[in-house]
């Protein structure tokens, strides 16, 4: 055990909020990081499969955190990425079993997404970049707050897509039928693949237009 | 014959690993920035998706399916394993990268120090382990038609990257609106080549 003397950091530290909230805008991990674009992407034609994913990446996410960050000091250096693949793959399968259980229709929609969650480089990048140097509350508050990030992206992106692409969220219409019949017509574009990339692109213009030292040079 | 030359081309065009499922965006994205190293990393992925691929479809075909182990006993016809699929397959293709890896070196040094350090970055790419789940869901009919499709696949991913990569390089010259340049605009050029690529769509096979 080490030195008990240190005086004890509190469990909402200013230093452990940061770890929650930074994620969010400053260090997003999908806008800034670049990590966890291909599920990102993928998932965000409807809200209700977006909000799926974030969920189950949240999971996966803090509690595989949490998990290497116990076992980091009894890792070798030099087979850490399998026990990392080997801690990721078993939550993941987890969570798979759990959504076909529960909401068949979305893990069907999802199809190959949840299992392609254990090679998402955000999970990878957290526990490299986190979780094997900290302790378990640090990691698992990172874990969430990373998860949250690219949960918010994820969401605004599906609103969006949503929205424009077939007038409804969460399935319900939003857009009214009087509008129809002035001629409103939906924007079937957005449904499609590339929309989701040039929406993303669009955020991140926003994102930085507001956070200036996240500009790049070139 | 014709069916596998078949998946082989709609692989490449119609399901775009990149384009059309987002598929192993991270490294895409991270390594684009000039041709020379997209190259190597793109035809690291030909050759590791060639790879993976035809052996997760034999051990999907003989272990996980649903009353696969037949050929082991009879008494095995209600076995299903595939849940296990998910850890099996990253297994498989942790192992086989670094197999390559090591034969890629014994063999062929050159080749191995212009791949150097892009095969180890394979192992979490997720177009490689996407190429095996989509192998799997579409359920190919023979061991020729999931190797031409995972080459495919591979051949597809290496054209998006060293696309990206040379309008990358030629966009440094251009007057991006600062907030865009980088990442936003390579994102929504992605989005303009996925729109392109859309045009295949209309080929039947």
């Amino acid at each position: 055990m080490s030195k008990e003397t240190k005086e004890r950091e509190p469990l909402f530290s200013p230093k452990n909020i940061k770890l929650l909230t930074g994620p969010i805008n400053v260090t997003n991990p999908i806008t800034v990081q670049v990590l966890g674009i291909c599920s990102a992407l993928a998932v965000t034609a409807k809200l209700m499969p977006a909000i799926v994913m974030s969920i189950s990446v949240l999971v996966v996410m803090a509690v595989s955190n949490v998990v290497i960050s116990f076992l980091r000091n009894g890792v070798p250096p030099r087979i850490r990425i399998i026990v990392q693949l080997v801690v990721i793959a078993t939550m993941v399968i987890l969570v798979d079993q759990i959504l076909k259980a529960f909401v068949y229709d979305v893990s069907k929609q999802l199809s190959v997404f949840v299992g392609l969650i254990i090679t998402n480089c955000i999970i990878m990048g957290r526990l490299e970049a986190f979780a094997m140097s900290n302790k378990p509350w640090p990691a698992f508050l990172d874990g969430i707050g990373n998860a949250l990030g690219y949960g918010v992206i994820l969401i605004v992106v599906a609103f969006f897509r949503e929205l424009l692409g077939s007038g409804t969220l969460l399935d319900m219409q939003v857009i009214p039928q009087g509008l129809y019949d002035f001629g409103y017509v939906n924007n079937g574009f957005m449904i499609l693949p590339p929309m989701a990339l040039i929406t993303v692109g669009v955020i991140i213009w926003i994102q930085r237009y507001y956070t200036r030292e996240l500009i790049e040079d070139n | 014959m014709q069916e596998i030359f078949n998946i082989f081309i709609k692989s490449i065009f119609v399901d775009n690993m990149v384009f059309a499922y987002f598929l192993g965006m991270c490294s895409y994205l991270a390594v684009s920035k000039t041709v020379d190293t997209s190259v190597g990393l793109g035809a690291a992925v030909i050759f590791v998706l060639g790879i993976t691929v035809p052996v997760d479809y034999l051990l999907n075909e003989y272990i996980l399916k649903p009353g696969a182990l037949v050929w082991l006993d009879p008494s095995f016809v209600d076995a299903d394993l595939s849940f296990l699929s998910f850890i099996l397959f990253i297994a498989i293709i942790a192992s086989m990268v670094q197999l390559v890896e090591m034969i890629v070196e014994k063999f062929s040094p050159t080749l191995y120090s212009s791949l150097g350090i892009f095969l180890p970055l394979i192992a979490v790419n997720c177009a490689i382990l996407g190429g095996s789940l989509f192998m799997q869901e579409r359920e190919y009919q023979s061991l020729a038609q999931a190797t031409s499709f995972g080459l495919g696949s591979g051949v597809g991913w290496f054209l998006a990257i060293v696309g990206i990569a040379a309008i990358r390089e030629k966009i440094r010259y251009s007057n991006v609106p600062p907030a865009l340049r980088g990442l936003g605009i390579t994102f929504i050029i992605t989005g303009l080549m996925g729109i392109a690529f859309m045009s295949f769509l209309g080929i039947k096979l």
